[in-house]
């Protein structure tokens, strides 16, 4: 063993940065997603025009192309596009976390359960996740977002609802394989109980999988957001949100192209930013599901 | 101290889509009697039952029929909270120490975990906990300094000390290694069987010592059984059964021992 | 001329941590019927050399900083890719340690056999006589004879699960024989396999060489093994041979230190209960290795001189890379 200055985790997280750093994909994604999250967080502040995110128009400026003072122009009712995508930026990665962070919670419960107990709790958990492959997802979340109302957390629990079999359906599998470990065979020797070899021995080193999966799904989630913006039962107007933006916009293309085009890319760049991030951390943290 | 009689133990066969397997009798009418203080050897190649007679000794698995007692009581018969008791006196290190560390778990909280889950027993507090782990990191040749360490900085060896003084934090009366040493360099070898042998005299510990290496056998163990699918063929003196063998499996074990030895 | 001759080869592999120099300075020479077992603990560079036998070193992240691997006189390392592949499974054959990951367990036995004698017929047509698919299958069926598998003509349609482990080794072994190779080189070939399972195949693979009229590279770590079936024996420590010679020679007297002392941590017949001697310290980190004998560090008898420069290999047969080898002997 080599004498080490500083501690085991420090060297661990620059080896694993060293390898990250390797592929010019996955820092490119890591800083996409950088740029996404400070944006999210101070995007309202710095848009230009503030009073349109909150709903403010300037009629006398409708339709105006993109130009310095609009750089990406205006919109049917003269508001600034740049800034509505700017704030948009939040509303969307707030949904996609919330989204991915629901799935995960719920997901990772279920699957864990079944996978570590089997028997009747890993029939159950596991049909009820089947279900949820019997209805597309998109239609499952419009159903249950029409019924519980729109609006911004109902949505979320409208697609996490959907979301979850995902995780519930890898981390079981993860519990299943790492039930065999020898150091889990050693705990249960030493008497460790079941719960205790739960989440001391088996969940901790399940992390990794579950954090790829988040990221790889952020992009997806903010998309699913996107297409219940679109259709009108997510966010209303005039909540800036890039779905609800795209959908506004469509009926005036393509003469107008500015107003569909820019949250467009504002989409892909972030679900772009969040699939190169995800690869990324799976050739670091997981190298077994290196393709 | 551990008696075994009679015990067999048979996996069930499945009946699947694809046809059905047969029922596997993977330890059959095996008994052994191990004294305390003692070193006893069990040889075995892969597949002879050596494996699933350290989990029905663990109680990972049951006994399809016979009894396995320890001190005098037999398992079967002991409540739950008397399992777990029993489960602190007798202690396992298994073959790789790759493998049997929790690689997300430093060596502290490796090292005292046996504590915590027998803290009613032992009566030790976190700050004991943490002493007594240090003690024991000494005991294997180790220091405190690689207390908050993870195993993924140690060698082989140096965590296959590790094991070992996991094994030892409940003070178990018994400890089962299960090929220590299959993975380890012959120098780090040496190193571990000499510790392994020192913390016995020490101790007073007993141990059943699994190897399909019997050259390891023969430096360590008093008494050997050969174990050749899930029956045991040979038992005695390791002197006995390595100058003298009577089954036909043990003389061809010993002939194809690979030794540094020219005629 | 030998049929392998490795001169002062060196080797360096690419890390997070740093380049690693791990193979430093490798002298080694192989002749037709002779089997040389590379001995060494984890670590020491014995796999990298076998590795570099058919240059089978990934590079990067290796890197030969100098020296020379020569087949039959040509050195590998200044051949282009395509003629050392060519060289593979005609003129070298390899086998691995693991006998069931190397078999593809989709294919029958027979067909994998078939392949590569085909395969190696197309390099070098004189294995089949010619002949074409038949040939081959024929050939197939004689090499399972030869390597000891009961009803070769009827096994040739299993599929690899269907064979033990042993069993398993032995059709890799007919595999690498197929295309009746000059050198075979053999990484741990028997360390997955029981006792007495080992000693059959230690036994087969002896007969084969003079059969085969072939040099055999034995990578192993127990010095058993070699005693058992080598001829010669090399030993390594951190990426340094530090003794080499026929090996009742080296094995009856080692005169390296470390030779000593790994030969007094195996357990004998003779040895009383807590006889043994571990090896104290631990092998040294080759991105910075220490300077001269990397042993030193651990050796009772290194002096200033050792620490100053590498010793090199010395000796007719029996050779020895340790400045203090005379005193051993005393």
């Amino acid at each position: 063993m080599t004498e080490m200055t500083e501690s085991a985790r420090a060297y661990a997280f620059r080896r694993g940065w060293f390898r990250f750093r390797q592929s010019s994909l996955s820092m490119l994604g890591a800083v996409l997603v950088l740029a996404i999250l400070v944006l999210a967080v101070i995007g309202p502040w710095i848009a230009p025009y503030p009073e349109h995110i909150v709903g403010g128009v300037d009629t006398a400026n409708r339709f105006q192309s993109p130009s310095l003072a609009h750089p990406f122009g205006t919109n049917e009712l003269g508001q600034d596009v740049f800034s509505l995508v700017l704030a948009g930026t939040r509303i969307s990665v707030l949904a996609g976390l919330g989204v991915v962070l629901i799935g995960t919670i719920v997901g990772t419960l279920a699957g864990a359960l079944a996978g570590f107990f089997g028997g009747w709790a890993d029939e159950v958990l596991m049909r009820l996740a089947d279900l949820k492959l019997t209805v597309p997802g998109l239609i499952l979340a419009m159903a249950v977002a029409a019924a519980l109302g729109p609006g911004l957390m109902n949505m979320i629990i409208a697609i996490a609802l959907s979301w979850w079999p995902g995780y519930a359906r890898l981390v079981r599998g993860e519990v299943i394989a790492r039930k065999e470990e020898v150091y889990v065979t050693a705990a249960r020797a030493i008497g460790a109980s079941p719960s205790r070899v739960l989440f001391r021995h088996v969940l901790p080193n399940i992390v990794s999988p579950i954090v790829v999966k988040m990221s790889l799904d952020m992009g997806f989630a903010i998309l699913t957001v996107a297409s219940l913006g679109f259709i009108g039962i997510g966010v209303r107007p005039p909540t800036p949100e890039w779905g609800t933006l795209l959908s506004v916009s469509r009926s005036y293309m393509p003469d107008f192209w500015w107003t569909a085009v820019f949250p467009g890319l504002a989409m892909f760049v972030a679900i772009f930013g969040f699939n190169l991030l995800g690869d990324g951390l799976r050739d670091v943290l997981d190298p077994r599901a290196r393709r | 101290m551990l008696e075994i009689e009679n015990v067999t133990k048979v996996y069930p066969g499945r009946k699947g889509m694809f046809g059905s397997s047969a029922p596997v009798t993977a330890l059959s009418d095996v008994s052994l009697s191990i004294r305390p203080g003692e070193s006893f050897g069990l040889v075995g190649e892969s597949g002879s039952g050596k494996t699933t007679l350290t989990r029905c000794i663990l109680r990972l698995e049951e006994p399809t029929s016979g009894r396995i007692r320890f001190d005098g009581q037999d398992f079967a018969t002991l409540s739950p909270a008397a399992l777990r008791a029993m489960r602190a006196r007798i202690q396992i290190v298994f073959q790789d120490p790759f493998a049997s560390l929790n690689p997300r778990m430093s060596v502290h909280d490796i090292v005292t975990e046996p504590m915590v889950i027998h803290a009613a027993a032992l009566g030790l507090g976190p700050r004991q906990r943490t002493e007594r782990a240090a003690e024991l990191l000494d005991l294997v040749g180790l220091g405190p300094q690689h207390l908050h360490r993870y195993p993924h900085e140690f060698s082989g060896g140096q965590r296959q000390r590790i094991c070992v003084a996991r094994a030892l934090a409940c003070k178990p009366d018994m400890v089962l290694l299960d090929e220590p040493t299959s993975a380890l360099d012959v120098s780090v070898q040496a190193q571990v069987l000499n510790l392994l042998g020192d913390l016995q005299t020490r101790l007073g510990l007993t141990y059943l010592f699994i190897s399909h290496d019997l050259g390891v056998i023969r430096y360590v163990c008093d008494r050997t059984a050969l174990i050749y699918r899930g029956k045991i063929v040979e038992q005695g003196d390791t002197q006995a059964v390595f100058d003298a063998p009577q089954s036909d499996y043990a003389r061809t074990l010993i002939a194809a021992m690979p030794e540094v030895a020219f005629d | 001329m030998a049929l392998l001759e490795i001169r002062n080869l060196h080797l360096a592999m690419r890390s997070f941590d740093g380049e690693a120099h791990v193979l430093n300075g490798i002298e080694l020479a192989v002749e037709r019927r002779q089997v040389w077992g590379l001995v060494g603990e984890t670590g020491c560079g014995k796999s990298l050399t076998g590795l570099s036998c058919s240059r089978l070193v990934p590079t990067p992240p290796g890197r030969y900083l100098q020296g020379e691997i020569r087949f039959d006189g040509q050195d590998l390392l200044a051949m282009p890719d395509a003629q050392v592949a060519a060289l593979r499974g005609t003129r070298i054959g390899m086998i691995f340690q693991d006998p069931t990951t190397n078999l593809n367990p989709a294919f029958r036995i027979g067909t994998q056999l078939v392949d590569v004698a085909l395969a190696a017929a197309r390099r070098k047509p004189e294995v089949l006589g010619g002949g074409g698919r038949q040939a081959a299958e024929r050939l197939a069926v004689q090499m399972l004879d030869k390597v000891g598998i009961p009803n070769a003509a009827e096994r040739m349609g299993d599929y690899p699960h269907q064979f033990s482990g042993g069993m398993r080794q032995r059709v890799l072994i007919a595999m690498a024989l197929i295309g009746r190779p000059d050198l075979l080189i053999a990484d741990e070939p028997t360390t997955a396999l029981d006792v007495s399972v080992q000693a059959q195949i230690l036994r087969l693979m002896r007969s084969m060489v003079d059969e085969f009229d072939m040099g055999v590279v034995m990578i192993t770590h127990n010095l058993g093994v070699v005693a058992q079936s080598c001829t010669h024996v090399a030993v390594m420590y951190a990426g340094n041979i530090v003794e080499s010679g026929p090996v009742r020679d080296v094995l009856m007297a080692p005169r390296h230190p470390y030779t000593r002392a790994l030969m007094q941590a195996i357990p004998t017949r003779d040895t009383p209960r807590g006889g043994l001697q571990g090896l104290a310290g631990s092998v040294p980190n080759l991105i910075t290795p220490p300077p001269g004998c990397r042993f030193a560090p651990r050796c009772a008898l290194a002096t200033d001189t050792c620490r100053a420069a590498t010793p090199p290999l010395t000796g007719a047969s029996h050779r020895v890379a340790c400045i203090h080898a005379e005193t051993v002997d005393a």
